[in-house]
């Protein structure tokens, strides 16, 4: 499989980078290079594996639902790069 | 006086504990050594003085009071990937600008409750995606190593490029560093330095910026096998705020070495040898059979036949799981903003900005193989083959293989801007193809200095092991260690 201008915008899209034209056109041959290298796992025969979910065959370890943490809102904002009062800023995203 | 920045981590730990030395004198050396060598190698991002002399003290004072851990006052650098709390933590990426984690890492605090001194945060491949450490926003780290005759800068391998060159170079008693496809090993192989990634689960993952979950881990760079023992004691835990931390208790690592090798098998994988190897890589990988031979393990042929797919399902697995970590980047939380017309707008020019050239390339490549219609044909397809790849290993231990033997990397280490590799992104990847089967299997591995190439550049083995069975390849890597000798590189800088 390989991709093109179009798919490639799309993803940049899908992934929000903006991508500019010479962009998107280096990253469709570095794309389709790597598709093509990765284009050999096509020929192993995977019947009946199943795909490999977690390395170690361990249950997923839970903890007691209580809380545990909290209480650290400045904590929380002290690295955005815009708020107030601790709330995170961003843009208007309703009219 | 004697260089004390030339002590290992065992023989500044005598030293400290007779009252032979300070904590603060050698906290001081390392400084010093920091500060003039710095500008050339570029392996520090962030040195952090003032903190390192108030940890040095209050070593010595805990040494004085006969309280003393297993790392007191040892000078150590941190890989720019963990949370160190109020310290400079970006990933070596433009996206984290300005980026002071509220907390810190466990691996780190598990080294600081042992007493251990922070120096800085050291260079990397920006989000730990590289092999020469040439992608970080804070520019290109300097191997000390150059070849016999030459003024050549060579890359010191990635993505943990300033952690090797670091402990290399004298810089730090040891570092810590962290590998998801090579990324300690490659860059100890091609610093004549001691580095083990231990198994998927050792080493908790809470508080290290994530490139791809389920093959991260974090493991130290070293002087010499002991160091490395040492280190990965201190670093490895049980760790409730990591769900994918193993429930096992850590074994004294430092205790295996000198351990007899007699009844051990050591499998040799043939797919381990590809097409365009230097001979002298087969050279040495036949002097390390030699040397375990010696030392009385049995070597056995062993085939695992889906070694060659590793790489191909590295590069699927591994961009997945970074597309979706690396979602987080989105100029809200943390770091780099760049204003735009709306919201979405806001994050594509943050992330365009903010992630350099091989981040997005991976990022984009994650996207597309996770998109719709693509998912089983790619990433499905690669978790099966991953599933095949650590059956392969499986039935070699099942056989009575006790450990695996290969080369670290196909090259020694290559110039910077190397236009070949700049060229074509497969190529550097291949870099990684011994060791990234062992992360696609969870299974430890070490690469230990075996000896120099005909350039005079330092040449590493591997040794792969079973789950949890790092003190094999500590006992192991040690016998090579003891024939081959330890390399260190003429001082340039």
């Amino acid at each position: 499989m390989s991709v093109d201008l179009a798919t490639v915008k799309r993803v940049a899209r899908l992934a929000r980078i903006a991508v500019s034209e010479e962009e998107a056109q280096r990253m469709m041959g570095e794309l389709n290079g790597i598709l093509g290298f990765v284009e050999q796992l096509s020929e192993v025969d995977v019947a009946g594996v199943e795909p490999m979910t977690s390395v170690t065959p361990m249950a997923m370890k839970k903890r007691e639902d209580v809380v545990s943490d909290g209480n650290k809102a400045e904590d929380i904002v002290a690295n955005a790069p815009v708020t107030d009062r601790n709330f995170f800023l961003v843009p208007k995203v309703v009219e | 006086m004697t260089d004390l920045t030339r002590l290992t981590i065992a023989e500044a730990r005598t030293k400290l504990a007779a009252k032979e030395i300070t904590a603060v004198e050698l906290t001081e050396a390392y400084l010093g050594a920091i500060e003039a060598a710095n500008e050339a190698i570029n392996a520090y991002v962030v040195v952090t003085p003032e903190k390192a002399r108030e940890m040095a003290k209050a070593s010595d004072a805990r040494i004085a009071a006969g309280k003393a851990g297993a790392l007191e006052g040892i000078p150590l650098g941190i890989k720019d990937l963990f949370a160190t709390e109020g310290v400079h933590t970006q990933a070596c990426s433009h996206i984290l600008d300005g980026f002071k984690p509220r907390y810190e890492s466990t691996v780190t605090q598990n080294l600081w409750n042992d007493g251990a001194v922070m120096l800085g945060k050291l260079n990397m491949d920006e989000f730990a995606m590289g092999s020469s450490n040439e992608t970080s926003y804070y520019g290109v780290v300097k191997n000390p190593w150059r070849a016999n005759g030459s003024n050549l800068d060579l890359v010191p391998g990635g993505s943990s490029g300033g952690s090797a060159a670091a402990v290399a170079a004298f810089l730090c008693a040891g570092a810590t560093a962290t590998d998801t496809g090579g990324s300690i090993r490659q860059p100890a192989a091609f610093t004549g330095t001691v580095g083990i990634k231990p198994t998927y689960g050792r080493c908790s993952r809470w508080g290290t910026v994530a490139f791809a979950s389920s093959l991260d881990q974090a493991g130290p760079i070293a002087r010499d096998v002991r160091d490395a023992a040492i280190l990965l004691k201190s670093m490895a835990s049980v760790d409730a705020k990591d769900t994918t931390s193993v429930d096992l208790p850590v074994p004294d690592y430092e205790a295996s070495l000198g351990q007899s090798l007699k009844g051990m098998r050591i499998g040799i994988p043939k797919e381990y040898r590809v097409d365009g190897m230097p001979e002298e890589i087969e050279t040495l990988w036949q002097q390390g059979i030699a040397w375990l031979r010696d030392a009385g393990a049995e070597i056995v042929d062993i085939s695992l036949p889906h070694t060659k797919y590793a790489l191909p399902a590295y590069y699927i697995v591994a961009p997945a799981e970074a597309s979706s970590n690396l979602a987080r980047y989105d100029g809200v939380r943390y770091g780099l903003r760049v204003d735009g017309k709306d919201i979405a707008d806001m994050y594509e020019k943050t992330r365009a900005a903010g992630f350099g050239t091989e981040v997005k390339r991976r990022i984009m490549i994650g996207t597309y193989v996770l998109s719709a219609g693509y998912y089983d044909a790619y990433y499905l397809q690669a978790q099966k083959v991953r599933t095949l790849i650590k059956r392969d290993f499986e039935l070699a231990f099942h056989a009575g293989v006790d450990a695996i033997l290969t080369p670290a990397t196909p090259s020694s280490a290559f110039g910077i801007a190397d236009e070949d590799l700049a060229s074509d992104p497969v190529k550097m990847y291949l870099n990684d193809i011994f060791t990234v089967t062992v992360n696609m299997a969870g299974l430890p591995g070490i690469a230990v200095p075996a000896g120099l190439d005909h350039k005079g550049l330092p040449l590493g083995l591997q040794l792969i092991g079973k789950p949890f069975e790092e003190e094999t390849l500590f006992k192991t890597a040690h016998v090579i260690e003891q024939a081959a000798g330890r390399f260190t590189p003429a001082k340039w800088w």
